[in-house]
């Protein structure tokens, strides 16, 4: 009776990590069915490369160069501002703040990463864009720039907790070592600690840019939403998360709009997949 | 007799509310090899990480007393912790490179001093290796990581690193209770090398080490430096009931 219970146990988990295996690949095999066919009717060259992205124009064009670019410009601004605010935090927590502060501030910052992105979407829309606007005297603060701030904040506790762990994870005779070879405190962090957890912290900011380039609710409602290719950070741009949401309930069913956003939506997954394998790849390289 | 190279002079050491190290006058003689020993948590790591102020980093430490580097008191209102520490070289219990290449290893206290020419640096790094009896075995491979070398080559990096900074003293802790015989060997029979030109003091839990290696043995026990003699006559006639025992074998 105990082992059938046993078997039939084990048997459930196994179904269980089948089942989310399928709707990975469901997922997959959905998008890859629907985008391919796009095309057949414009070249992967013409999608990637031209920069006119006209779907519902009388000849429509499909060169989706204007979204990627908005989507590397406000990933990349993103990181500009996690990287060094989540680094810092992560070295503070660990390195720097006693037992109780760090006890302290560790669920805070990552409370920030339970904040739901709409909520910071509001938050951008209402009160960072406006000062923006009149801070750069600009026609509208729905820009890059304030798009990168407001996604810039949500991933911090990304890159602050992975970095953390990474940090937290050097054995501390590495510390003593450094100390004795009469090392302050400070050099003893940026020679010795962060060069040991530098995979650790790679990882951290690749996983802050698949987080930023997925990321839709924010950069819909901050980034401003023209199909440009911005020339500066203070234009509006439209990523191609947004695009996704913005233009699916115009489209008709298995028409050429309708695969052109599956399309975007194989790039999106190839690119965080990407992202994802190369983390994957500097993790296992860790310990060497 | 010589000028000790250290001296500690009524040294009491309190972590917390616990009170370590009582009223300790040691003299580590300069180009001699010191061996502290004693059982475990007798206070003889403590003593020696007030050598170059280790114990600083641990938190609720109080010290009271004199520790001399020479003639300079190490713990005076002001000191620069930074300098003594270099002009004091560790060595510890377990081999802890950076994970760095074994160049980096060796250059990194230089690195910390200031700016130093590429040339010099190279052979800085070049004589402490050879110091370290490793220059042979790794002089084909010092941009591969240190972690690739074995224990006991990962040790005499360690005192290559140490030695980088041309320290007058070399503290060493436990350091070869992590290696096998052989690697211990030559460990011991560098550090018979090593005093000709830097004062060592070490701790060993390793009665038999510090007959081996030490000119001058210190006997701790409970946070008193019960004995401290030249080790061939420790070890022949201890003064102390409590040196004997533990030489002996009947506690430890």
């Amino acid at each position: 009776m105990k082992t059938l219970k046993e078997k039939l146990f084990q048997y459930i988990t196994y179904l269980a990590a089948l089942f989310t295996i399928l709707c990975m690949l469901a997922i997959i095999f959905g998008i890859f069915r629907e985008g391919l066919p796009l095309f057949r009717v414009v070249s992967l060259k013409q999608f990637i490369f031209t920069n006119n992205w006209y779907p519902t124009h009388a000849e429509p064009a499909f060169g989706a160069l204007a979204l990627i670019v908005g989507s590397l410009a406000v990933t990349l601004g993103a990181l500009l501002i996690a990287v060094p605010l989540g680094l810092g935090s992560a070295i503070f927590i660990s390195e720097i703040a006693g037992s109780k502060l760090r006890e302290a501030i560790k669920p805070i910052i990552e409370l920030l990463a339970g904040i739901p992105s709409v909520v910071y979407g509001l938050f951008g829309m209402a009160f960072l864009a406006p000062l923006v606007r009149q801070w750069f005297n600009l026609d509208t603060g729905l820009n890059v720039f304030s798009a990168s701030i407001i996604l810039g904040v949500m991933i911090v506790p990304i890159i602050s907790s992975l970095s953390e762990d990474a940090l937290s994870s050097v054995p501390s005779n590495i510390r003593e070592a450094s100390m004795a070879l009469g090392a302050t405190r400070s050099e003893t962090i940026f020679r010795a600690v962060v060069p040991a957890a530098r995979n650790g912290i790679l990882c951290s900011v690749l996983l802050g840019f698949g987080r930023a380039v997925g990321e839709t609710m924010v950069v819909l409602m901050v980034a401003g939403g023209a199909a440009n290719i911005p020339t500066s950070i203070f234009e509006p741009t439209r990523p191609i998360t947004s695009t996704i949401a913005a233009e699916m309930g115009e489209t008709v069913v298995g028409d050429l709009h309708y695969q052109s956003l599956f399309a975007l939506a194989i790039l999106l997954f190839l690119i965080t997949l990407a992202t994802n394998l190369i983390a994957e790849l500097v993790f296992s390289n860790r310990r060497r | 007799m010589v000028k000790p190279q250290l001296q500690t002079r009524k040294l009491n050491l309190w972590f917390g509310k616990n009170h370590v190290l009582h009223d300790v006058d040691l003299s580590v003689y300069s180009q001699k090899v010191t061996a502290m020993i004693g059982p475990s948590g007798c206070g003889k790591s403590t003593l020696l990480r007030c050598f170059n102020r280790m114990n600083d980093l641990i938190p609720e430490t109080r010290i009271t007393g004199d520790v001399l580097l020479g003639d300079e008191d190490i713990y005076k209102n002001g000191s620069d912790v930074s300098r003594i520490r270099a002009a004091v070289g560790m060595v510890f219990q377990k081999p802890n490179p950076f994970p760095k290449s074994i160049f980096n290893n060796v250059a990194y206290g230089l690195q910390i001093q200031g700016k130093i020419r590429r040339s010099e640096l190279e052979e800085r790094v070049e004589q402490s290796l050879k110091a370290a009896w490793l220059w042979e075995e790794v002089k084909d491979r010092l941009n591969q990581s240190a972690m690739s070398l074995s224990g006991g080559q990962q040790q005499r990096l360690c005192i290559a690193r140490a030695l980088a900074n041309r320290p007058k003293v070399l503290l060493l802790d436990e350091p070869t209770s992590a290696l096998d015989p052989q690697s211990t060997a030559k460990v011991e029979e560098l550090c018979l090398e090593l005093k000709k030109s830097v004062t060592i003091l070490i701790v060993t839990h390793n009665v038999a080490q510090a007959g081996r290696i030490s000119d001058y043995t210190a006997f701790m026990y409970l946070g008193d430096l019960v004995e401290f003699d030249k080790t061939e006559k420790m070890f022949t006639v201890p003064a102390d009931k409590r040196t004997e025992a533990y030489l002996t074998g009947v506690f430890g």
